[in-house]
């Protein structure tokens, strides 16, 4: 949706104010906010995208040494600058070809770049209803696969996640 | 005209009251995105390819359980009362009503729904699959929309990357795909003056919240829509286990300023109930805004046994069918048509009256 207030950028800002007891909310890009002195609350999960977008274009060059990243992507034809106008990708080859600053953005995103959901391979094969393991099992199986690969950053992550488990 | 009598009820199936803790929450709604591997996502796809996608995914949906009786609505061949009757009733989102300011429906947009599960196609992502069930039933929900995920993912060869999981169109979404929320009602925390304290805090642990219909929709008569913000590096059911601890939180909170309420200004709610329940008995125009807000005050007065005459089912039923689209289709005039606020009064007048006198 658009700003209230420029009806020109995304509105990444939500405010809610309770003015005689009726709830409002007011959808504003982060410019117009600044301007009306909000700050977004909490702004690191808020709104990672947008400022991530924001930067991405000037900060390009030095963020990721590889070339491959200002190019298009072969499939869907689409461009960083393309995302970065839109907020959508054009493919899922997209996530290969950015896949640097696609990283670098889930991560500021979600916390994590590791998907810990269900998975779609084991889905096929264990389908209709996959047998619901025990989760705390299921995780020490991910950490321990995770020192075997040497995938010390996603070790670190599912031990903090066990911990808090048990 | 649409028939949504065709719907089992209607498709309104959620508002039934009939659901865990259905006095504060009204419905708890999940969706996953999907989207077809090999294929470019909507943004940049041409009509024929959203054809193709329509085509594949309604073929594979003919063949599943969950979804071999659904009734199709083609969005972009309907009219604009009907696609919003479908948003109204929360079975489509707004962009894919074509409801946002530019008022364009893309070509294959439609919506397969049977019972209390449906999917969205050429939304956003290829598919969103939701569930939408009555009253706080996270697990419940969960459980049927998860049985459909297993359904399609056999006959459909879904994006799905080995480190990312399930792709989707924008990266807000990747991973689990899994959107969790819960329609709440909190007029006890608007009324403290909390409900901004709680919202920052819902923030502050990876939640967020918007209005009645969901993404970019205002906060209308004190519902609130709670949902996990972040989709990847959990798994559903830690998605689903959080948000469903905040939410019974955020319960808790809400029966505490009710009490608050009762305990410090007995004489001033209950004569802010009764207000309520008193203009939507005998006013005789009422906009929707109005009409929302004096339905939140009537449903806290029931909440907490001040007006004990009307039903939780009877008040859900006012909020559906008091929406312009809703209204105006029952009424046979258009959604913007300047009789509505009277039509509405005179509908509300309706349905209390039948009520107190099925009761008294």
């Amino acid at each position: 949706m658009s700003c209230e207030q420029c009806h020109e950028r995304e509105a990444v800002i939500h405010l809610t104010q309770i003015v005689n007891e009726q709830v409002t909310t007011l959808h504003l890009c982060e410019r117009c906010a600044a301007e009306k002195g909000v700050e977004s609350p909490g702004s690191m999960p808020k709104t990672p995208l947008g400022t991530f977008l924001a930067a991405m274009g000037q900060e390009l060059p030095e963020q990721t040494p590889t070339p491959r990243s200002s190019e298009n992507c072969p499939r869907c034809g689409g461009s960083l600058q393309d995302f970065r106008e839109s907020g959508r990708l054009g493919c899922s080859d997209c996530y290969r070809t950015f896949e640097v600053p696609l990283r670098d953005l889930l991560r500021r995103l979600h916390g994590s770049t590791h998907h810990m959901g269900e998975r779609y391979a084991d889905r096929e094969a264990t389908a209709p209803a996959p047998a619901p393991r025990g989760h705390a099992a299921e995780l020490r199986e991910q950490l321990r696969l995770a020192v075997e690969t040497e995938n010390f950053e996603l070790a670190a992550e599912l031990r903090d996640r066990l911990r808090v488990l048990e | 005209m649409i028939d949504l009598s065709l719907l089992t009820d209607g498709g309104v199936g959620w508002l039934d009251a009939s659901g865990p803790s259905s006095h504060l929450v009204l419905s708890t709604r999940i969706r996953l995105a999907r989207n077809l591997a090999g294929r470019v996502y909507q943004g940049r796809n041409s009509e024929t390819e959203r054809e193709d996608i329509l085509d594949t995914v309604e073929t594979a949906a003919r063949e599943t359980v969950l979804l071999r009786r659904a009734i199709k609505f083609r969005l972009d061949r309907m009219e604009r009362t009907d696609r919003q009757l479908l948003h109204e009733r929360h079975l489509v989102s707004k962009e894919l009503a074509g409801l946002d300011a530019d008022g364009r429906v893309r070509s294959g947009a439609s919506v397969l729904v049977q019972d209390r599960l449906g999917v969205m196609l050429n939304e956003e992502d290829h598919l969103r699959l939701q569930g939408l069930h009555s009253g706080f039933a996270l697990d419940a929900a969960y459980a049927e929309v998860d049985r459909l995920d297993a359904e399609l993912g056999q006959r459909l060869a879904f994006a799905f990357h080995s480190e990312f999981g399930y792709l989707t169109s924008c990266p807000t979404n990747v991973g689990t795909g899994l959107r969790a929320s819960v329609l709440i009602h909190l007029p006890g925390l608007v009324l403290t003056k909390e409900i901004s304290k709680v919202l920052q805090g819902l923030a502050q642990v990876g939640l967020t919240f918007r209005g009645l219909y969901g993404e970019g929709s205002e906060v209308v008569g004190n519902f609130f829509q709670l949902s996990n913000q972040t989709t990847l590096g959990s798994s559903e059911y830690e998605l689903l286990d959080h948000l469903g601890k905040m939410v019974r939180q955020v319960m808790d909170y809400e029966e505490q300023a009710r009490q608050v309420l009762l305990r410090d200004a007995p004489a001033i709610i209950e004569d802010k109930v009764w207000r309520a329940y008193g203009l939507l008995r005998y006013a005789r125009a009422l906009s929707f805004e109005e009409a929302m807000n004096l339905l939140s005050g009537v449903r806290l007065g029931a909440g907490v046994s001040l007006i004990p005459d009307v039903g939780m089912y009877t008040l859900n039923k006012l909020l559906v069918y008091t929406q312009p689209a809703h209204l105006a289709a029952a009424e046979g005039v258009a959604p913007n048509d300047p009789e509505l606020p009277v039509r509405r009064a005179q509908f509300v007048r309706k349905v209390l009256e039948s009520e107190v006198g099925r009761r008294g």
